[in-house]
């Protein structure tokens, strides 16, 4: 897979317009930052790439094929994805891992690999999922992702609930991933410097519209439409301009 | 009993008006209404049945039973309002449930296909699997309600709607099973249950009349089980696309 190429992208919740005309391409090997206000619609964005919902208007390709055609639970592995709040399965941390293969009737995971990919070491494997921190959650839940060996990796919010430390680790992690196994990264951010930190590309959604997108350097230091230049200083909230 | 005492047994009613009334709960209304209804109908379906227990007409017995199930599945199907056809499926699940057990009584010989038999034994599974199966898809509902994260946590991970509901499922099965196993355990101690306080009234000796209730009993475990599993697996799909996406 190379190439993830939204046209004209819309999504309506019967009359409610969440997602309009949105069409831009995603590469894949590279870690994109979408950041926009609350309600923006990023989730919604995201939520489209891995099917959870369907556009109502457009249509979204993969290296030139409509996503409509591709294999559904397939097209799920192939792409990841790891939430706010992680829902861990009840149970132990291996339990979680194995879920993904389990499913698709693979019984030998190699639980300890993934554990190690996201830096943790495999007397985690055991553990109850209840009796971990948040930021070892959210690790399980990546690790649960790459179980599945996909492509793609959608976050929506990882960091949002954790402290700056953990923060952290995930930032160096993700970014590990992203180059040992070639990943393609879509990471929605509420902190501004983390979608520069880590970001090669960013995309600004407002009122369910893609204001701007590219380098994410380029994009912070000379953004080129006006309420990009205000959401990023501060100045721009759901309600409107302040 | 004549009907003289009946009529006067019905002043205990009052008695129920009166804690309304002073209460203010302001159910007198609904109580009256309650009553007249029930007076009414028990009346209407006391004298259906007098006349096809004297027909004793296979095609009168099963077109009772029928109705029994059609009513029931309209009134559980109150409970899971707003899944699409959930009608349809309440009243398959309860047919299918009671089709089972009657089946199963008949060629046991535990009863016989004689009207006096297979109404009241079907009134009886009937009204319980609708009680069950209505506290299935309420359930269900809420679930998917409450959990959407988690479905979608399940979705994202390449499980069918089947697959991610499966936790759901089972809540929502269980919960319609509950009250009858619950009331399994406490049977005799706690309660002496309608059909067997009847029979006792009726002169039947209280050994007998237990070994009917505990047939009762069985039979009401089995169409209430297989109510609910049947009643769950057909709504749930309501709740997915074809594409396995959450509605
Ligand atoms: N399932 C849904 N049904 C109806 N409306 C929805 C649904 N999901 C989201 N919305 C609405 O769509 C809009 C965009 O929501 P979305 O979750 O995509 O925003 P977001 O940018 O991710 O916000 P946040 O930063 O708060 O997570 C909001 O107005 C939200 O209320
Ligand atoms: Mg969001």
């Amino acid at each position: 897979m190379k190439k993830i190429k939204f046209i004209d992208v819309g999504f309506k919740d019967h009359d409610d317009v969440i997602l309009k005309d949105i069409s831009m391409e995603i590469s894949f090997g590279y870690i994109y930052t979408i950041i926009g206000p609350s309600g923006a619609g990023k989730s919604t964005f995201i939520k489209l790439i891995n099917r959870l919902i369907d556009p109502t208007e457009g249509k979204i390709l993969i290296d030139e094929k409509n996503i409509k055609d591709y294999d559904i639970i397939k097209l799920r592995r192939r792409i990841g994805m790891v939430f706010q709040q992680p829902y861990l399965f009840e149970g132990t941390v291996e339990d979680n891992i194995k879920y993904g293969p389990m499913i698709r009737g693979q019984r030998d995971t190699n639980v300890d690999y993934y554990l190690s990919m996201v830096g943790l070491d495999k007397s985690y494997r055991t553990r109850k999922v209840d009796d971990l921190s948040g930021g070892e959650a959210q690790r399980i839940s990546i690790a649960r992702s790459l179980a599945n060996e996909p492509t793609v990796l959608l976050l929506d919010e990882p960091t949002s609930a954790l402290d700056p430390a953990s923060t952290q680790v995930i930032e160096d992690l993700v970014i590990e991933l992203k180059n040992k196994l070639n990943l393609t990264i879509i990471w929605i951010t509420h902190n501004m410097e983390q979608a520069k930190r880590v970001g090669d590309f960013t995309i600004f959604i407002n009122n369910g519209r893609l204001i701007e997108y590219g380098n994410t350097k380029a994009f912070f230091s000379n953004p080129k439409n006006d309420l990009t230049r205000l959401f990023i200083n501060g100045k721009l909230t759901k309600e409107g301009i302040e | 009993m004549n009907v003289l005492s009946l009529v006067m047994s019905s002043s205990l009613v009052l008695i129920s008006i009166f804690i309304s009334y002073y209460q203010k709960l302001g159910v007198e209304k609904e109580i009256v209404i309650g009553s007249i209804r029930a007076i009414v109908q028990l009346t209407f379906v006391g004298y259906i049945l007098h006349y096809i227990f004297y027909a004793n007409s296979i095609l009168f017995t099963l077109a009772m039973v029928i109705a029994m199930i059609i009513v029931a599945g309209n009134n559980a199907a109150k409970r899971g309002s707003g899944i699409p056809h959930v009608f349809y499926f309440i009243t398959i699940s309860i047919a299918f449930g009671a089709a089972i057990t009657l089946t199963a009584l008949i060629l046991f010989g535990s009863i016989h296909f004689r009207p006096q038999e297979v109404i009241p034994v079907s009134g009886m599974i009937i009204g319980n699997a609708m009680v069950s199966s209505g506290l299935t898809v309420s359930r269900l509902k809420d679930e998917v309600k409450s959990r959407r994260h988690e479905i979608e946590t399940y979705l994202a991970l390449g499980a069918n709607s089947r697959q991610a509901s499966q936790k759901i499922l089972k809540i929502a099965i269980k919960t319609g099973m509950m009250p009858t196993i619950d009331s399994m355990k406490t049977l005799g101690i706690v309660q002496l249950p309608g059909m067997m306080t009847g029979l006792i009234l009726g002169g039947v000796d209280p050994v007998n009349a237990v070994k009917y209730q505990m047939m009762v009993t069985f039979m009401m475990t089995s169409t209430t089980a297989i109510a609910c599993f049947t009643v769950a697996l057909l709504s749930y799909t309501q709740f997915f696309t074809k594409n396995h996406q959450l509605i």
